[in-house]
């Protein structure tokens, strides 16, 4: 068993089940984000572990401990919240400290703890501040040094970083995934945030509409989409519907022009439809060598996005979006100008469920 | 524009006049006791008789009473409101308006039938349970005002996160009002306290049905055979009053400051 069990969790308020038959196994020490768009059911999810919605059917052990039905408190869990959720009227200190003085620790532990912790996120003159007098990065950190201060077996975070500007964000989800390192804490992070799960996580849950669509690492999930929503959530990615010629060659039409795939497509029929994909950083401008597919149409549009240079190229009737690095010696394509675009077989991906 | 402001210049000017006339006549006709000077003769017999010591001690010690029960019972109750039975606020605000729908005579004629020495509870028995019964009536009178400024002190926190931060670092419900509630809404809870003293104070149905000597029947016993001597006291009331007014603007204008 492992660390972290759910299984068949479901959840339903009054007529809506959010959650349907949700399982997934957590290692110890693991660092776990769902993923997915507002409304899918993550929060709801998080909400269960942590003990304050309480599940319609289905179970969740922490430790081999069964935890589907103990009050928050007695479940030894730490939340971060979205809003930081800080108390107003303790200061720093007294924040981080707040768990140890419930469970009565002694005033000289918790001191000491209080001041490893704001050691920890690295605010360690702050102690006597009251929240009000932090910027948000900073009370969010007083969050997360309150959460580790009761020594969690597993920390839960709500798009922990959603409320901060974007420079903070990304410097406070690598310090997270330091300090998560260090502590070899298991954790469960929420985002609606494709960039931030891919970053940071050991395994990323991709839920659409209450339900798991995919498990897997950031790579698994980006490279091989299990889903269609999958594909189009995770990252930008060009969508055909595709026809296939030979399921054993791998060959397929993409609106009209032959390609190859080096995926396995040999359960589909001749002349079956399949939806395949292709990711914007996979394709290159040119004909490329005779080993690479290659598509041809007309340039649509070039827009300029700082590092890279995206050209969207008009096939017959679908069009499709690639990725240039940008390079001041580099021509830019011109709208209307004909087209080539190339890219292995091994990137051309095929979906295989909705 | 030049009439128009003129205009709001006459309106304050009347809705001002309409105030301070009759206060200005009682002050100074509360200073004329001795024939011939101004004087606070008035106010020295008013302060020197027992009767003022003993019924202003009285309601003081009610007015505290009041609101520490009313706080104990309206506290946790507009803090579970707030946490978990959100769709029934309008429902409690209404509850908490009636009594200022229901007269208070109503209230008392009520209570009086209810627990006289005849019936199952016969709160009027005895001094102790009479006081009781004076107190729970008190609690109801500052219910709408209680109430109201509690909860806009909890509303202006985020009472589910902060508890469920609570919970899950391990406190439970009465430590969460203890130690994460009640501090951030004192100073709602001080104007509440302030308000409730006020009214207490002055308060005269309940104190005279149920025959207590309060502070509001001596005004009146005061008022019906002096000449002098209640305008002192209508004054001291205002000033009582205002004093508690003030009090809440200072205190709500600290919360302003220490929480930009
Ligand atoms: N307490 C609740 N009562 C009724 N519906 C709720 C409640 N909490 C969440 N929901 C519904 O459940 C769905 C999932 O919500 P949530 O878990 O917050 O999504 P996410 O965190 O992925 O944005 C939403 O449609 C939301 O409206
Ligand atoms: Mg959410």
């Amino acid at each position: 068993m492992s660390f972290i069990e759910i299984s068949h969790l479901r959840k339903s308020f009054g007529p809506n089940t959010v959650v349907h038959d949700f399982s997934l196994s957590i290692e110890k020490g693991e660092f776990i984000s769902f993923l997915g768009p507002s409304g899918c059911g993550k929060t709801t999810i998080l909400r269960m572990i942590a003990g304050f919605e309480t599940a319609t059917s289905g179970s969740l052990h922490v430790g081999g401990v069964e935890m589907t039905n103990l009050p928050p408190a007695k479940r030894n869990v730490g939340m971060v919240f979205q809003a930081y959720a800080l108390f107003p009227n303790l200061t720093v200190a007294g924040n981080i400290g707040f768990g140890l003085k419930i469970a009565g620790k002694e005033r000289g532990e918790i001191d000491a703890r209080v001041a490893e912790l704001l050691e920890l996120i690295k605010l360690p003159d702050l102690g006597d501040r009251y929240p009000y007098q932090l910027s948000g990065g900073q009370q969010q950190r007083v969050a997360l040094a309150r959460a580790l201060a009761i020594k969690p077996q597993v920390l839960l975070l709500d798009e922990p970083l959603s409320a901060l500007d974007a420079k903070i964000r990304v410097s406070l989800r690598e310090e997270i995934r330091a300090l998560q390192r260090e502590l070899g804490i298991t954790t469960v992070f929420v985002t609606h945030d494709q960039e931030e799960a891919l970053s940071i996580s050991d395994r990323i849950v991709v839920m659409n509409q209450g339900r798991a669509d995919q498990v897997g690492t950031p790579s698994e999930i980006y490279n091989n989409p299990a889903t269609r929503f999958v594909a189009s959530f995770v990252g930008t990615l060009n969508l055909f519907e595709a026809r296939v010629v030979d399921p054993v060659a791998g060959r397929v039409s993409i609106d009209g022009q032959p390609v190859v795939t080096a995926r396995d497509i040999s359960a589909y029929g001749i002349a079956d439809g399949a939806t395949v994909a292709l990711r914007p950083e996979a394709l290159s401008l040119g004909g490329g060598d005779g080993d690479r597919n290659v598509l041809t149409g007309t340039v649509e549009e070039v827009s300029f996005l700082g590092a890279v240079i995206r050209v969207r190229v008009k096939l017959r009737e679908a069009r499709v979006s690639l990725d240039i690095f940008n390079d001041p010696a580099l021509d830019l394509p011109k709208v209307g100008m004909p087209a080539a675009v190339s890219f292995k077989k091994d990137d051309l991906l095929i979906i295989d469920r909705d | 524009m030049k009439t128009n402001r003129l205009g709001h210049w006459i309106a304050i000017l009347i809705g001002t006049l309409y105030f301070v006339v009759p206060l200005a006549a009682t002050f100074e006709f509360s200073l004329r006791k001795l024939r011939g000077v101004y004087s606070f003769e008035a106010y020295r017999v008013v302060l020197a008789d027992p009767q003022f010591q003993s019924s202003f001690t009285f309601s003081v010690g009610l007015a505290v009473v009041t609101i520490v029960f009313g706080m104990a019972i309206i506290v946790p109750m507009a803090y579970f409101v707030e946490l978990r039975l959100r769709k029934l606020r309008p429902f409690v605000e209404f509850v908490t308006l009636l009594p200022l729908v229901v007269p208070a005579i109503v209230i008392v004629f009520g209570y009086l039938r209810l627990y006289n020495s005849s019936s199952i509870l016969p709160l009027t028995n005895s001094t102790l349970s009479t006081n009781f019964l004076l107190t729970c009536g008190y609690v109801t009178l500052a219910l709408p005002y209680m109430y109201r400024s509690i909860e806009t002190g909890l509303r202006a926190i985020d009472v589910r996160t902060l508890t469920e931060a609570a919970e899950s670092l391990g406190a439970s419900s009465g430590t969460i009002i203890w130690r994460i509630i009640l501090p951030n809404i004192r100073s709602a809870m001080l104007s509440g306290a302030f308000l409730t003293f006020a009214i207490v104070i002055g308060e005269f149905t309940f104190a005279s049905l149920l025959n207590r000597p309060a502070f509001g029947p001596y005004l009146q016993l005061i008022g019906a055979n002096r000449a002098y001597e209640p305008a002192a006291l209508a004054c001291m009331a205002f000033m009582i009053t205002w004093a508690c007014m003030g009090i809440i603007q200072v205190i709500s204008r600290n919360a302003v400051a220490a929480h930009p």
